[in-house]
């Protein structure tokens, strides 16, 4: 579930707003709110379009887990979504680079041995 | 309807926005038509495939390669398949998945070698809403569907439904033909990017007169990290699992299914151990599938070498099989001016009662998006609408703006007794209730891997009194987001009330419907479960290969 906008990195671009498949950001006259976090389905993909990497999504689908962890538990992993995605800024580089061809490879690894 | 209605006027209104919806819209664009994409949440992230990582059915056009993918499928069908649209889709797709190398990036292989079949979610989903507009079509986005629209000739001719974001309340489109790609119904279990999918589309097309077929085939679920939607099967491929008292579970007979694991976890958490992925994979995950290697981080997992509780979550008719069902070759439907699209379809005619897995429902989604796009595109040309003809919505279930206070009130009461005997309840804890029947009947793993006539019939008397709540029941406010609410609580109740009638009627096992009350397994003569109805559910057996 969606767990923190940081609001000092967010620009304010509310591309959060406009891309969440669940609608759970408002825009407001400043920074966007977390307006229904009940609704979050835990897609990470607000992650993957907030260039300025101020989201952080919690696996777990409901809030228990998350309400524990603390900003610096959450600063180290803001946008490593984005970048092993090798979006954006990071879509030049290699050790990035989206190697989903390889998924048929590993089933039939599992399958066949 | 308020006067804060934006209306528009196109050929084709594609209701739905992800895979499925949006080779629709480009189709459609190719065909040489007006179309507008009404999306629930946003063309580009919403939908099962923008968070997976959709491989497709690909093969080359040899004929022998052909015939033997299409034979080994049609085994699998058991009676139900249709080795013409397995052909069909499976051309399709080869001839049009490369289209989106004009916006997917695509990573050659090792040998150098582009595999145009397997795309990666997010990117592909991008791809396609960027693909979709830059051939004009219109994308209506935070845009839930609520009604179809019907013209007095019988065809379906538009839709109206909320504005989530924007300058206005709803949104009205008039259209020349419509086609559904709202996807297959989860009943909100968690499924990593299945929120949003709720079976809206059934119950529109359902109240617009159309049938539903293969319903019974929706007990699918899928291995993920306990509490979590992370149901990417493929790093479970390597999994082992043991139940609380630290047993190994026994690999299932069939592949994806995960009963033993579900009769285990009635007894506590059941682990899961990953230890026996080899290295490279563990390496190469990153690469593969980010949002694994990220869910892992974390929750403070090192799956490898750690042992972590798993739960399953249902998939209902994603994984699973049942939908409208497709009336000829167009993907038509019972209704004229209507048209279905990927996991809203009934994918019998290429899967039979197994699942379609990713590859073959991607290939469907693409394929059927494209036929029915055709076909939409020339019924709209034959059948212009008039710029003057009334259109009538064609159902209102969980919409109901009555004020008839002492009726909703003794439905409500009524409900409420069978669930909790408790007292009178305002709509809202009434809505409550019917999420609580929803999980405990649709989304526990034992009650559908172990189906028999007594937990069906129970099943069935709970889910109607839960449709008799709501299709009264008015939303405590008008606003948007509540009116969605609950007409997406109305789907799903009524989408439960044809997957447990479609089992009743299918008394033998078949496929993933698993009768334990029946000794035997498939029947002499294979025959399709038809379904529908809104207020009267019914079902009628109707042997394969026999038409109406």
């Amino acid at each position: 579930m969606i767990t923190s906008l940081d609001t000092e990195r967010c620009t304010a671009c509310n591309q959060c707003v406009a891309t969440c498949p669940r609608d759970v950001f408002e825009k407001t006259e400043h920074i966007p709110t977390i307006a229904r976090p009940q609704d979050c389905q835990t897609c990470f993909l607000c992650e993957l379009y907030c260039t300025a990497d101020a989201l952080f999504v919690h696996p777990e689908a409901e809030p228990a887990m998350a309400a524990r962890l603390t900003p610096s538990d959450i600063t180290p992993l803001l946008g490593e979504y984005r970048r092993e995605s090798g979006w954006d800024e990071w879509s030049e580089n290699p050790r990035y680079a989206n190697q989903h061809w390889r998924m048929e490879d590993v089933f039939r690894l599992a399958r066949d041995g | 309807m308020t006067d804060r209605v934006r209306t528009y006027d196109t050929d084709v209104l594609i209701i739905g926005g992800g895979l499925a919806g949006c080779w629709t819209a480009i189709s459609a664009r190719r065909a040489g038509v007006r179309a507008i994409v009404a999306e629930k949440g946003y063309c580009g992230t919403s939908g099962v495939a923008a968070s997976a990582g959709p491989g497709h059915w690909f093969v080359p056009p040899e004929a022998r390669l052909r015939e033997e993918a299409i034979a080994r499928r049609m085994a699998g069908a058991q009676g139900l398949g249709d080795a013409r649209w397995m052909e069909r889709i499976i051309d399709r797709t080869y001839r049009t998945l490369p289209d989106i190398g004009t916006h997917y990036h695509y990573t050659p292989d090792d040998s150098g070698a582009v595999r145009r079949h397997a795309l990666r979610g997010p990117e592909y989903l991008r791809a396609l809403r960027e693909k979709a507009l830059a051939a004009g079509a219109v994308l209506l986005d935070h845009s839930p569907a609520l009604q179809l629209l019907g013209h007095r000739d019988g065809r379906v001719s538009g839709a109206q439904g909320v504005s989530r974001q924007g300058d206005g309340d709803e949104w009205l489109v008039r259209a020349g033909a419509v086609v559904l790609a709202t996807g297959g119904c989860a009943f909100r279990s968690h499924l990593l990017g299945g929120s949003n999918n709720t079976g809206d589309g059934l119950l529109m097309a359902v109240e617009a007169g159309a049938a539903l077929s293969g319903m019974e085939f929706s007990s699918f679920f899928t291995v993920a990290p306990a509490n979590t939607p992370l149901s990417r099967a493929m790093i479970f491929s390597f999994a082992r699992y043991y139940d609380t008292q630290g047993r190994e579970i026994a690999k299932p007979a069939a592949p994806n299914d995960h009963s033993a694991i579900a009769v285990a976890l009635q007894g506590g958490p059941v682990l899961c151990d990953l230890s026996a992925t080899p290295e490279i994979v563990r390496r190469q995950l990153p690469q593969i599938s980010p949002n694994v290697t990220l869910t892992f981080r974390r929750l403070g997992i090192d799956p490898f070498t750690q042992r972590f509780p798993i739960s399953l979550l249902g998939e209902g008719t994603i994984r699973g099989v049942g939908g409208v069902r497709v009336t000829g070759e167009d993907a038509g439907t019972d209704v004229p001016g209507l048209y279905v699209a990927g996991d809203v379809a009934s994918r019998e005619p290429v899967t039979g009662p197994v699942t379609g897995g990713g590859a073959v429902n991607a290939a469907w989604a693409l394929a059927s998006g494209c036929i029915a796009a055709e076909a939409a595109a020339r019924s709209a040309l034959e059948n212009p609408l008039d710029q003057r003809s009334i259109l009538e919505p064609l159902g209102d279930a969980g919409l109901s703006t009555r004020r008839d206070r002492t009726n909703s009130s003794t439905t409500r009461s009524a409900f409420a007794n069978t669930l909790s005997k408790g007292p009178t309840r305002p709509d809202a804890s009434a809505s409550s209730e019917v999420e609580i029947v929803l999980r405990e009947e649709m989304l526990s793993p034992t009650r559908q891997y172990f189906r028999n006539a007594d937990t069906l019939a129970a099943a069935s008397a709970r889910l109607s009194a839960a449709w008799g709540a709501l299709r009264d029941a008015t939303p405590p406010s008008a606003g948007p987001r509540e009116r969605q609410r609950f007409r997406e609580l109305a789907a799903m109740t009524a989408t439960a009330r044809w997957c447990t009638a479609s089992a009743a009627a299918r008394t033998e096992s078949l496929g993933m419907h698993r009768r334990t009350d029946s000794s035997t397994n498939g029947s002499d003569v294979p025959a399709y479960v038809i379904s529908g109805g809104a207020d009267t559910v019914w079902t009628r057996r109707q042997a394969a290969g026999t038409v109406s």
